[in-house]
């Protein structure tokens, strides 16, 4: 249980998936104008996260593995397939949670709907799911690591927005302005969150 | 042939997917701290986007609309399986610093937006070219990223010595900070800048501007 915790605030303060390891970065940037909108795709990836690592997880242990299938009498080791599985099933659940919204959730949908396609392309979660896979975690351990990296990008989306909000006012240099004082303001944050590695846990 | 070469020069300076189109941002930060990591994955990223670009203009009457992110996803997916095998066999090493990032090529921005943008549109040759155009402008910055990154960060270029740094007897004092995290989106941003300062037609409208009247007299409100 220990462990688990600490799994869960190392993944949302030091080893935040936006901010040191880049991911998802195409849709931290472009979604980060509003607030609203950031907070909105921010709980669409803690929700498609906390979804599919675990399924991942599961796809990889019961299929992949080498031996894994060998109750069918078949001796192979699959692990070849696991990029073509993880984004095919996260391309499914996102389809699945746009469906099951859309028919049970109609208020939610209608905020979060945009943004789930977008998720399919977000290397955060895909990256997740990779991550998974190379630290060999548990599926206790992948539950937790999904819901956290989710709620560790979507607190560095809405903060970047929050920025971004008052930034629009302040005059920037022409070349900088838009993108490139956004790259400079997200590096700034980054630096920031580099003060969380040297907490000890 | 003026058409295929403007396909590919294009993408690089005047439409770098990179610092215009916000795409393929994330693998950009990640592997620059090194020419070497840099290299392999420009490489493969060009490969990938060329390949599938060709193959989803291919087949793209065939592809009914409402299922075609997913096929385009499969279509990619196996191309990147192909490459991080081939990878895996010819460059282990430098596969294994890329870690997650070759796999990662699949969500990147760059192939999905190339192939959803201009080959679900155009023939297989041109989309082809426009796949090639595209992985060089993200390769131009990548390496220029991994050159500056490198050199100054720790002294060297593809992993050989050139300044020889204090702790090993030499002059150069590295400056480690390019290689942490932060300093790939600093360089990155002041390079869009140099870009826009150079083609001032990238330049990004201001939501707000500053009302000249007044600012030139601030004690007047």
């Amino acid at each position: 249980m220990d462990g688990l915790a600490t799994l869960f605030i190392r993944a949302i303060f030091i080893e935040n998936l936006a901010l040191s390891f880049f991911l998802g970065m195409c849709t931290f940037i472009a979604i980060s104008k509003k607030i609203e909108a950031a907070l909105g795709l921010g709980i669409a990836v803690i929700v498609v996260q906390a979804i599919t690592l675990p399924v991942n997880n599961l796809i990889l242990n019961g299929l992949l593995k080498p031996g894994a299938l060998s109750w069918m009498g078949i001796d192979a080791d699959l692990t070849f397939l696991g990029l073509i599985s993880y984004i095919g099933v996260i391309a499914a659940m996102v389809q699945i949670l746009e469906m099951f919204l859309d028919r049970f959730v109609p208020a939610l949908y209608a905020t979060l709907g945009v943004f789930l396609p977008l998720i399919t392309v977000n290397c955060a979660i895909l990256g997740g799911s990779l991550f998974m896979v190379e630290r060999d975690y548990t599926f206790a351990e992948s539950v937790t690591y999904g819901i956290s990296s989710g709620i560790g990008w979507a607190m560095a989306i809405v903060a970047l927005a929050g920025v971004r909000e008052k930034l629009k006012y302040a005059d920037v240099p022409e070349g900088l302005r838009g993108l490139g004082i956004t790259f400079i303001t997200v590096g700034l944050m980054s630096l920031g969150f580099m003060a969380f590695s040297g907490v000890q846990l | 042939m003026s058409d295929t070469k403007k396909l590919v020069t294009d993408p690089i300076f005047d439409n770098n997917p990179i610092a215009l189109q916000i795409l393929g941002i994330c693998s950009a930060l990640a592997v620059t701290t090194s020419m070497n990591t840099a290299l392999l994955m420009s490489l493969a990223l060009t490969v990938v986007t060329a390949f599938s670009s060709m193959v989803i203009s291919s087949l793209r009457n065939h592809i009914p609309s409402s299922i075609r992110i997913i096929v385009q996803m499969v279509v990619i997916a196996s191309l990147v399986i192909i490459a991080d095998q081939l990878m895996k066999a010819f460059a282990y090493s430098t596969a294994k610093s890329l870690s997650v990032f070759v796999g990662l090529i699949i969500t990147n921005c760059i192939v999905m937006g190339r192939a959803e943008g201009f080959a679900m549109s155009n023939p297989p040759v041109a989309s082809f070219w426009d796949g090639i155009g595209n992985g060089l402008g993200y390769s131009a910055m990548l390496l220029a990223l991994a050159f500056i990154r490198e050199l100054f960060g720790a002294g060297s270029l593809f992993g050989i010595e050139l300044l020889t740094p204090v702790s090993d007897g030499g002059w150069y004092q590295p400056n480690g900070m390019l290689l942490l995290p932060p300093s790939a989106f600093f360089l990155i941003g002041l390079i869009i800048w140099g870009l826009r300062t150079w083609k001032p037609a990238q330049v990004e409208e201001a939501e707000f501007s500053i009302d000249e009247s007044r600012a030139k007299s601030p004690e007047a409100h």
